[in-house]
């Protein structure tokens, strides 16, 4: 988490860049080239280094095996693997721009722009390989959390009691699994087509650019709901706690966010609507696209009833989900727009693009991150952050954020195009830009107060206790911060909201071997305990295997040979990671049993 | 002993030591990983048969100026994947047994199995009737027949550590439930394996 957020400070530095040089009419604060490298580092470092590491990976990792009552993630090492790619893949990215080989083609490097003929040099093969790296990375920890979840679960945490979070989590793991294969095949075709002559972009030779562009939105959209979800998830929480009452219509939540799942692969053309498909499938990705908004909807719906009939308490986190309310709402209501043809082909590529999907992804996954960082805090450090700075940083965020973005609408709507690094005086942009870019002060003004209050709290903040908010997860239960191990016991429930259900007299787990790693699996379904497995100890083959990766994923970027010379390196680390040590077999106090 | 009228209470304990420390099949959690993997590889799979499908409609002839590959290697493999599966099986099926020798045994055959699997691939590249740098569909075919190939040798290196393993003291408890998964795998890159037969050498003579 705390990775992908200096990430996050980084994407910002490029956008506040961004925002300074359209204040006014041809600056030249940046040139063209310098100008095509910000805002594609800045789009490609908020989804690929931040958005997804951070709100997947970085929430899950964390919150998943607390909520699930586990000791541990499943699959440790390959939770570490995938870690030490998602570094490598950023230091590649960035260390592309800080040599001037940044790449330069848009966050999704459509071809043919991106392809051997227009983009010589290897600026977009390092975004390629940026590409392998974190998405190798979100499928590792997408199979450890879905692991976590389906076979880790307290005894006792049915299906039907799981927290809305761990099933939002599920989905997106296993939205993951079928998605990020896809920009994988993607980047991976662009690369050979760069790298050794093949001909899958290139109509000369019987290839086809817009193959590129299905094969990335069968990957980018579902993409958004991997952000959302997690944002969703953390409001469901958060609306609950504060509302001091059970949520408002738990089956139908979780059957939107399955469902949401499913409509996010059957949506992806609405970015191509400006490509000329036929009509047909024009209404048919349209009517997919509008379709969204019935789980999104119900969502929201069963959030506000929770909120109606509950004991409301606005404390700080909760401030954050009323400015994701607010936000998302916007971004929701100019998505349909969007989602309409006439109107798609009427801005399409403008600003008001730009303005619609920042306010779904800051609206659907920064709001919500910061209430999430704000409720968990205290469970992180033990301490409570600082309230009255936490309200700072949400009015200065929530206040800048409106100026810019809302601002950017009016501009799409005036005609001024995307990705362009200046505009003429006669086009008359000037005034709303100004206004714009103004935002990005109070924004600025917002993150550094979150700063200071961070670095504050940690030290000398109120100490938190285990419940500082009268949760009802299992992840109160523990101390604050938790121990290594998460539970001295591993917790038992009986009811959807343990801490506010259970008796005080909740049985616990015992007989699980304190002298090495034990952990419990329990049934996927009903959670009942099935057998017990070892975690391994920490070990350094996972770096070193990173490493290796990372070397023939670089070399590849300058030549094919890097494929067949890294592999060998490769495999060495994957056996040594996997190779059998220490004592063996795994010594059982009363024999070995087995279940077959 | 308590008095009938004091309240019952609950245990406060759930033991779980007596539970078994070693599961094989869909109890066993790697086994729930290795179906996660093989679902992101299939997609990965059925991306590219969709590309090679897609870039057919951008030509009127397939293979466009080229011969279908030639089938004499490519059916020699689809024969050796198809009776590797008798050896995966038989360790799939001893694993559990705790019958080592069998599990070694049939490891030992499994692997010369992928060995010759990979050396007849190596012989199919040659009888692809068409270089990658040709046009869109020699790369969609070369493609689709490396990433299997890239499947092939892991699981050749994969079996060949597991024989190795089995050599040693170590083929115990859990090894023994990751030669049993080992096998789910091999089935996988023997299904990808005829699929993609199917595609290169099937589709360029039927479409």
């Amino acid at each position: 988490m705390v990775t992908a957020f200096i990430f996050f400070l980084l994407g910002g530095v490029l956008a506040a860049m961004i925002r300074l040089q359209l204040i006014r009419p041809e600056n030249s604060l940046m040139g063209p080239d310098l100008y095509n490298q910000v805002f594609t580092m800045h789009g490609s470092t908020m989804i690929f280094l931040f958005a997804v590491p951070m709100m997947f990976q970085g929430f899950g990792v964390y919150i998943v095996p607390l909520m699930c009552g586990a000791r541990n993630i499943a699959f440790p090492r390959l939770n570490a693997f995938s870690y030490y790619l998602y570094v490598g893949g950023a230091l590649v990215l960035w260390g592309g721009l800080l040599t001037n080989t940044g790449p330069d083609v848009g966050w999704f490097a459509y071809v043919p722009l991106s392809g051997p003929a227009y983009s010589p040099g290897h600026r977009a093969d390092i975004w390629s390989q940026m590409i392998t790296f974190t998405e190798v990375s979100a499928l590792g920890v997408a199979i450890c959390l879905a692991t976590t979840i389906l076979r880790h679960r307290a005894p006792g945490m049915t299906l039907n009691r799981m927290p809305i979070l761990l099933w939002e989590k599920l989905v997106i793991s296993i939205a993951v699994i079928f998605a990020m294969p896809a920009v994988m095949i993607a980047s991976g075709l662009l690369l050979l087509d760069r790298l050794v002559g093949t001909h899958f972009f290139n109509p000369a030779e019987g290839g086809d650019v817009l193959l590129y562009q299905h094969l990335f939105w069968f990957f980018g959209h579902p993409e958004v709901y991997i952000i959302f979800l997690p944002g969703a998830a953390i409001i469901s929480t958060l609306v609950e706690c504060f509302s001091r009452r059970r949520i408002f219509g738990y089956t139908p939540i979780v059957v939107s966010v399955v469902a949401t799942g499913f409509i996010g692969f059957s949506v992806w053309v609405h970015h191509m609507f400006a490509t000329g498909l036929p009509q047909l499938s024009e209404s048919f990705f349209t009517a997919a696209s509008l379709m969204i908004v019935i789980p999104t909807g119900t969502q929201f719906f069963c959030w506000v009833a929770t909120l109606w009939y509950g004991r409301l308490q606005l404390r700080l986190p909760m401030l954050w989900c009323f400015g994701f309310f607010f936000v998302f709402l916007i971004g929701g209501l100019s998505g349909v727009m969007l989602a309409s043809v006439p109107v798609d082909l009427q801005v399409h590529d403008t600003y008001f693009v730009v303005a619609h999907f920042h306010y779904v992804l800051i609206g659907g996954a920064l709001f919500p991150m910061f209430a999430g960082i704000y409720f968990w805090f205290p469970k992180m450090t033990g301490r409570m952050a600082n309230a009255a700075l936490g309200k700072w940083h949400f009015w200065l965020f929530f206040i800048g954020f409106n100026i810019t973005f809302f601002t950017l609408h009016f501009l799409g709507l005036r005609g001024m195009p995307r990705r362009v690094y200046t505009y003429g005086p006669d086009m008359h942009w000037q005034g709303l830009n100004i206004l714009a870019s103004s935002g990005v002060v109070f924004m600025t003004a917002g993150l550094l107060v979150f700063l200071a209050n961070v670095f504050h709290s940690v030290r000398a903040g109120e100490i938190a206790g285990n419940n500082p908010w009268g949760d009802a997860g299992l992840e109160w239960s523990t101390s604050s911060p938790p121990p290594p191990y998460n539970f001295l016991h591993v917790p038992t429930v009986s009811g959807r909201d343990p801490l506010w259900e259970d008796p005080p007299d909740q049985p616990v787990v015992v007989g699980l071997r304190d002298d090495i790693r034990e952990t419990l699996v329990t049934h996927s379904l009903d959670a009942d305990p099935q057998h017990k497995d070892e975690d391994p100890g920490p070990s350094i083959w996972p770096f070193l295997s990173a490493l290796t990766v990372s070397a023939a994923f670089v070399g590849s970027i300058f030549t094919p040979w890097a494929v067949p010379l890294g592999a060998p390196p490769v495999i060495a680390t994957l056996i040594g990671w996997l190779w059998p040590r220490g004592q063996s077999p795994t010594p059982q106090p009363a024999g070995e049993s087995w279940v077959r | 002993m308590g008095s009938l009228n004091e309240p019952v209470r609950r245990p406060l304990t759930l033991d779980v030591s007596g539970l078994p420390s070693v599961a094989f099949g869909h109890q066993n959690t790697t086994w729930l990983a290795n179906v996660f993997y093989m679902a992101i590889e299939g997609m990965m799979f059925a991306l590219m048969f969709a590309t090679y499908f897609y870039l057919r409609t951008r030509s009127t002839n397939w293979p466009p100026g080229h011969l279908p590959p030639t089938l004499k290697y490519g059916a020699l493999n689809a024969v050796v994947f198809f009776v590797s599966i008798i050896p995966a099986w038989i360790v799939k099926r001893r694993a559990p047994e705790r019958n080592r020798i069998g599990v070694r045994n049939g490891l030992l055959v499994l692997a010369l199995f992928a060995l010759a699997a990979t050396v007849l691939r190596i012989f199919e590249f040659s009888a692809l009737n068409c270089r990658w740098t040709d046009d869109a569909y020699s790369s969609t075919v070369w493609v689709l027949i490396g990433m299997h190939s890239g499947h092939l040798a892991t699981e050749l290196i994969e079996t060949l550590v597991l024989l190795a393993i089995s050599f040693t003291p170590k083929m115990e408890g859990t090894r023994l439930a990751d030669a049993a998964i080992n096998s789910d795998y091999w089935y996988f890159v023997v299904v990808t394996g005829l699929m993609v037969d199917v595609l290169i050498y099937g589709t360029t003579r039927l479409l």
